[in-house]
């Protein structure tokens, strides 16, 4: 019993050790090597990186004191780099310490120490995930997670043209910048017609890519159609052509002087549009656009689909007289939504986003009246203009945040679909 | 019947061949226009025709001979990073995947949905800090600012991708290999390699071909001509004055198009079954 106790008490010291100095319960444990390696780099990280931390917590704070010595937007960047450099060093100690208590369990049930050979090749087993995951997910952190949380930042700070380091400092504003957006006037109107054209936007033009892709992979997967290679090389020739230059293309097409929409097609029956100039030609004519742009990988997807629906469940339905339009709902749309869905969410998700459309065909123009949004202007090309047209940083990040959380949701589904592939086990 | 049901099906078949006409002149019209701008002789877009009376490769020429053209230099800018960005993202993805699909370590479930939510989130959302951040460490106007954002951006949409295919690959073999006493390296470097080669090799040519087509980024990082990217430089063609430089764009247009979708229409089965088996293996 007594030693039973004893047994218990030696894990505690070994793991109260290594609370206190990183190492030493290392040592207790008579793995003298690595405790002190252990203990060499804690020493180290503390002597390399304690002022970088200090400072950088500081100023996430604080954000600066003395205007003009102080730099708000630096001091907001080493205050997140040290708060990851921050998370690495608690890793490393927490490490430290379940270390030592397993180790100090092994002791206790009479497994001898191994040898240091051995302890190298346990301990490149185990670390083995980690180096090869390390070169990424450092560069991951930098360049997408470090600039995302930077962002989130900044949406609760003054940072605008007006108001910018190194001549100001800046300041915590708290939800400010989203009140702004809720509340004043001009943000509050801009918000709302550009919010509700980028959902109208992500639907209509996503949806009608699929439908058209859809119909046409149907119509090519006709027993009765030949030529089948070629049909489909040519349906895919649009996916082939770098999207900026079919953008750009079709921007001079549109144009209302030159471009050969109007001055060969429609002047035909003495029709002008004024694509560019007028919101809602533009915006017709940029969700026609999407879909010539986007149909064909939707079309590719369903081809390579169609030909895995196994043929026997087409004649079993023939058997039962099933009619066309039976057959596509209950066998090939299930089969195709089944194969397709987390890729169809990341189309709405892309369009959701695509900048590059938006501001390719007209810059966002035509402007609007009393707004600070173009008519055509997304979410995303509105958040760009802020950013380097206006240097309105702060509410850049605010509505940022803003198609963050509505991404979100786009991704919650994805989760469940992804999920649903797993549990299935079909694919 | 038998009669009505037979001419019933020869008008349906007749319908979808109009029907996928009808297609092939929207698609066509716009590329086929755009090939015969750059044919026009001059810059003045009202006295273009669609078919030239006096075709001209004056703008072709123009590209690569003038002194004002930057085009081969812009060429060589996209193809460096286009290279450097296509192997990088193997090398950096296949490494991660491996971890993810052959080990159990702490954080990895949380990891694979962090790389789930991060591929819907295009590193333009965070364009604002990208931009500072650039300007803060003195990497904008530089290629390797931009080769760093694209590498580290593709990680998570490659890494679920080849993760999702390494899964597929049945565990045995390693294991095998393992008893035969095959290191973690070797595993990864003679086993898992070589069998996926085809989603490396999609990863590698969407990767080559990304910087290619990329807009915003090399706008926001890069600001000097001779820092351009091909997208970048024609977009500048008609940046400024659209009507008078579409010509030249055209032309430029074309010498890039043409090889990529080449390429792409070879290569596009194996992008599909890539894009379906790793997004539903997942």
């Amino acid at each position: 019993m007594a030693n039973n106790q004893s047994k218990k008490t030696s894990r505690n010291i070994a793991t109260l050790l290594s609370i206190v100095i990183p190492g030493l319960g290392q040592v207790y444990n008579r793995r003298f090597l690595k405790g002190i390696l252990l203990l060499i780099v804690t020493i180290s990280f503390l002597v390399t990186t304690w002022d970088y931390i200090d400072i950088g917590i500081w100023g996430l704070f604080t954000l600066g004191t003395i205007p003009r010595e102080h730099h708000s937007i630096q001091l907001l960047i080493q205050g997140l780099i040290a708060l990851i450099v921050l998370l690495f060093g608690i890793g490393i100690y927490v490490y430290n310490i379940m270390d030592a208590r397993k180790d100090a369990i092994s002791r206790e049930n009479g497994n001898p120490n191994p040898t240091l050979l051995k302890g190298i090749s346990s301990f490149y087993n185990n670390g083995f995930p980690y180096f090869m995951i390390l070169p990424g997910l450092l560069m991951l952190l930098f360049v997408v997670v470090l600039p995302l949380l930077f962002m989130v930042g900044l949406a609760f700070t003054d940072y605008n043209q007006y108001n910018s380091p190194p001549r100001n400092l800046l300041n915590w504003v708290g939800f400010d910048n989203f009140a702004a957006l809720a509340s004043v006037n001009m943000w509050k109107d801009t918000f709302l017609s550009v919010f509700t054209w980028t959902i109208v936007w992500t639907v209509v033009a996503t949806t009608l890519q699929i439908v058209l892709g859809l119909f046409l992979a149907l119509l090519v997967n006709d027993k009765r159609v030949k030529f089948k290679r070629t049909i489909r090389t040519v349906l895919i020739l649009p996916w082939a052509v770098p999207a900026f230059v079919s953008i750009l293309i079709f921007s001079a097409l549109f144009n209302p002087t030159f471009g050969a929409i109007n001055r060969d097609l429609l002047s035909q029956f003495e029709i002008m549009i004024p694509w560019l100039s007028d919101p809602f030609w533009a915006k017709v004519a940029l969700i026609m656009i999407q879909t010539w742009l986007g149909f064909p990988f939707v079309f590719a997807l369903f081809t390579g689909v169609l030909q895995s629906v196994p043929q026997d469940m087409y004649e079993a339905a023939d058997v039962d007289g099933g009619t066309r339009m039976q057959k596509f709902r209950h066998i090939t749309w299930p089969h195709l939504l089944f194969a397709t869905a987390p890729l169809l969410i990341m189309q709405y998700a892309g369009n959701f986003n695509n900048f590059n459309i938006i501001y390719l065909f007209n810059e966002g123009d035509p402007a609007v009246r009393g707004q600070n949004a173009g008519g055509t202007d997304i979410l995303i090309s509105w958040v760009y203009k802020l950013t380097f047209v206006t240097n309105n940083y702060n509410m850049a990040a605010a509505i940022t945040i803003i198609m963050g959380l509505i991404i979100s949701v786009f991704a919650f589904f994805q989760f469940r679909k992804t999920a649903s592939f797993k549990e299935e086990g079909r694919y | 019947m038998a009669m009505s049901s037979k001419k019933k099906s020869k008008i349906e078949v007749a319908f979808i061949y109009l029907f996928i006409l009808v297609m092939f002149i929207i698609i066509g019209y716009p590329l086929f226009w755009a090939l015969m701008m750059s044919v026009n002789p001059g810059s003045n877009m009202l006295v273009t025709e669609l078919f030239p009376s006096n075709p001209t490769l004056e703008h072709y020429k123009w590209l690569f001979t003038s002194p004002n053209s930057n085009y081969l230099l812009w060429y060589k800018n996209s193809l460096y990073i286009a290279v450097v960005n296509s192997v990088g993202s193997v090398i950096i993805t296949s490494l991660i995947a491996y971890a993810f699909s052959r080990y159990k370590f702490i954080g990895r479930k949380y990891g694979l949905y962090m790389f789930l939510l991060l591929q819907m989130f295009p590193a333009l959302m965070g364009m604002v800090a990208l931009y500072i951040l650039l300007n803060t460490i003195g990497l904008t106007d530089s290629l390797y600012g931009l080769m760093l954002i694209y590498l580290g951006g593709q990680i998570p949409f490659n890494a679920w991708l080849v993760k999702g295919y390494f899964d597929t690959i049945p565990k045995e073999l390693d294991e095998a290999a393992k008893i035969d006493g095959a290191g973690h390296l070797k595993n990864f470097w003679t086993i898992m390699l070589p069998l996926a080669k085809p989603i490396l090799a999609v990863v590698a040519l969407f990767n080559f071909m990304a910087p290619f087509m990329d807009f915003l980024l090399p706008r926001i990082v890069l600001t000097s001509p001779s820092n351009f990217t091909l997208a970048l430089g024609l977009y500048n063609f008609i940046n400024d004055q659209f009507s008078t430089n579409f010509t030249r764009f055209a032309a430029g247009s074309i010498l890039i198009a043409v090889p990529i979708a080449l390429v792409f229409l070879l290569l596009q089965r194996y992008l599909i079954s890539g894009l379906t088996s790793g997004a539903t293996k997942g």
